[in-house]
């Protein structure tokens, strides 16, 4: 089989990660619970993981890395805990349901809500933001890159603008952590949410997120944290504050392993890889007769993935040919990213999105553009 | 191109975890069939479809009872 759906879950991981997790299973106790050895061995294996993120992302300190189960509970804890009755917030129509359903939570609770359009090529305006902010503007949340047509966000300016009105930037790497290089402190990133499976080629279960010293976010959860048992409430000391209950320690392990992969291995020589396999997936088909791409190729930034229907063919169909004639691995249908599908004109068809990692060969890219190819043919 | 449309039968689901107990116990019981992604005509979202030959049709509706697994949908059309 060959796996083109890296932008869902990275399927294939490093050996490493394998390993460490089985070591995990066998010497973990509970972190942060007693100074028993297997405790205390849970505790190193987390707070090791938390530093190499902190590091990882530039973060002040390992204390801004709290640690969740995905980004869809990242940035539930950062949208529902920061944002309040009265507030005005701005996105975009780049963002996956993640982030829209929280925020359309937000909305029936109060809050108002802007969302930005995008052009043909589904990139955003920057001035737009910036003329849509007033004086509730609270906080502007957006993607780092869209989950449906790979598209970046220049979170750098953004940063500028947010720091210009003194807004709180939440952003949701989802598609570029592990992929791109994020430096929270010199992006002006307030809280950054992240996933563990994906680029960051850990396990499925971990992720988390980066809060910026001094911002305050309410927890979703209370419940136990290992410390101040006679206190009422939880504790508001990160990451604590964010972290009721146990962790998932043995996926952080296979996480902490997976981040040592990266940094050896250099995300850079990661991405260079993946980025030749888009191109040259995208160059040999572009410009075949039936095949429509969506996204902005121009861009010099932007995440390994091509979407793309063929004809006016059912997504699904297309999909399921590919899987069952071709074996090859793709995502069809609507990518839980509806609003992007309403700006491309995509919501009734869907698409299809090739998305490549770096364990992918030259000739399995080969294989997928003669499949489409054949699809094509009429 | 894309293969030669055939008459089938469809089975949508609210939830992905009907869907997977509808293959657990289609493999079970020996019914065939598989689960290929919901078709554009019955669905635009996310999800999986149960597609098997229309002439199942009785004993997958057995199935289901038996495991009580609700359908959404039951569909005879070209896939």
């Amino acid at each position: 089989m060959i796996y083109m759906d890296n932008a869902a879950t990275t399927m294939q991981k490093p050996k490493e990660v394998s390993e460490a997790i089985c070591r995990a299973l066998s010497v973990m106790g509970n972190a942060g619970r007693g100074a028993a050895e297997g405790a205390l061995s849970a505790s190193r294996i987390i707070y090791g993981a938390r530093e190499k993120l902190a590091e990882f992302f530039g973060a002040e300190n390992a204390s801004c890395i709290a640690f969740t189960a995905n980004s869809t509970e990242s940035l539930n804890i950062a949208l529902k805990g920061t944002l309040q009755t009265g507030d005005h917030v701005i996105t975009t129509v780049l963002e996956h349901n993640s982030v829209l359903r929280p925020l359309y939570e937000c909305q029936e609770k109060g809050v108002e809500l802007t969302i930005l359009g995008c052009d043909k090529k589904g990139n955003i305006s920057l001035q737009e933001l910036e003329d849509s902010i007033h004086k509730e503007t609270k906080a502007i949340v957006c993607t780092h890159g869209s989950n449906l047509t790979g598209n970046m966000i220049d979170i750098e300016a953004v940063g500028r603008i947010a720091k210009r009105h003194k807004l709180l930037l939440i952003v949701d790497a989802s598609q570029t952590a592990g992929i791109y290089p994020i430096d929270v402190q010199k992006m002006g990133v307030d809280i950054l949410c992240f996933t563990g499976h994906k680029g960051l080629l850990g396990p499925q279960g971990t992720g988390g997120l980066y809060v910026r010293e001094g911002v305050k976010v309410r927890p979703l959860l209370s419940g136990g944290s290992g410390i101040d048992t006679y206190n009422m409430h939880h504790p508001d000391k990160m990451p604590t504050a964010l972290e009721a209950g146990t962790l998932n320690g043995h996926g952080i392990a296979g996480l902490s392993a997976a981040l040592a992969y990266l940094e050896q291995t250099g995300i850079d020589v990661i991405r260079e890889i993946e980025l030749k396999h888009m191109r040259q997936f995208y160059e040999s088909i572009s410009r075949t007769p039936g095949i429509q791409i969506y996204g902005d190729f121009s861009a010099k930034q932007r995440c390994p993935i091509v979407s793309l229907n063929i004809w006016d063919y059912d997504s699904s169909e297309v999909s399921d040919e590919l899987n069952m004639s071709f074996g090859i691995a793709t995502r069809p249908g609507a990518h839980c990213a509806p609003l992007m599908h309403e700006a491309l004109g995509t919501k009734e068809q869907g698409a299809v999105r090739f998305s490549f990692s770096h364990f992918n060969t030259e000739e399995e890219v080969e294989t997928a553009v003669w499949a489409v190819k054949e699809l094509a043919k009429r | 191109m894309l293969r030669k449309k055939e008459k089938k039968l469809i089975v949508t689901f609210h939830t992905t975890a009907d869907a997977m107990a509808m293959e657990k116990a289609c493999k079970e019981a020996g019914t065939k069939g598989r689960l290929i992604p919901v078709p554009r005509a019955l669905s635009a979202g996310c999800g999986l479809a149960w597609c098997a030959e229309t002439e199942e049709k009785e004993q997958i509706a057995r199935i289901m009872e038996e495991k009580k697994i609700e359908k959404e949908a039951l569909h005879e059309m070209f896939v």
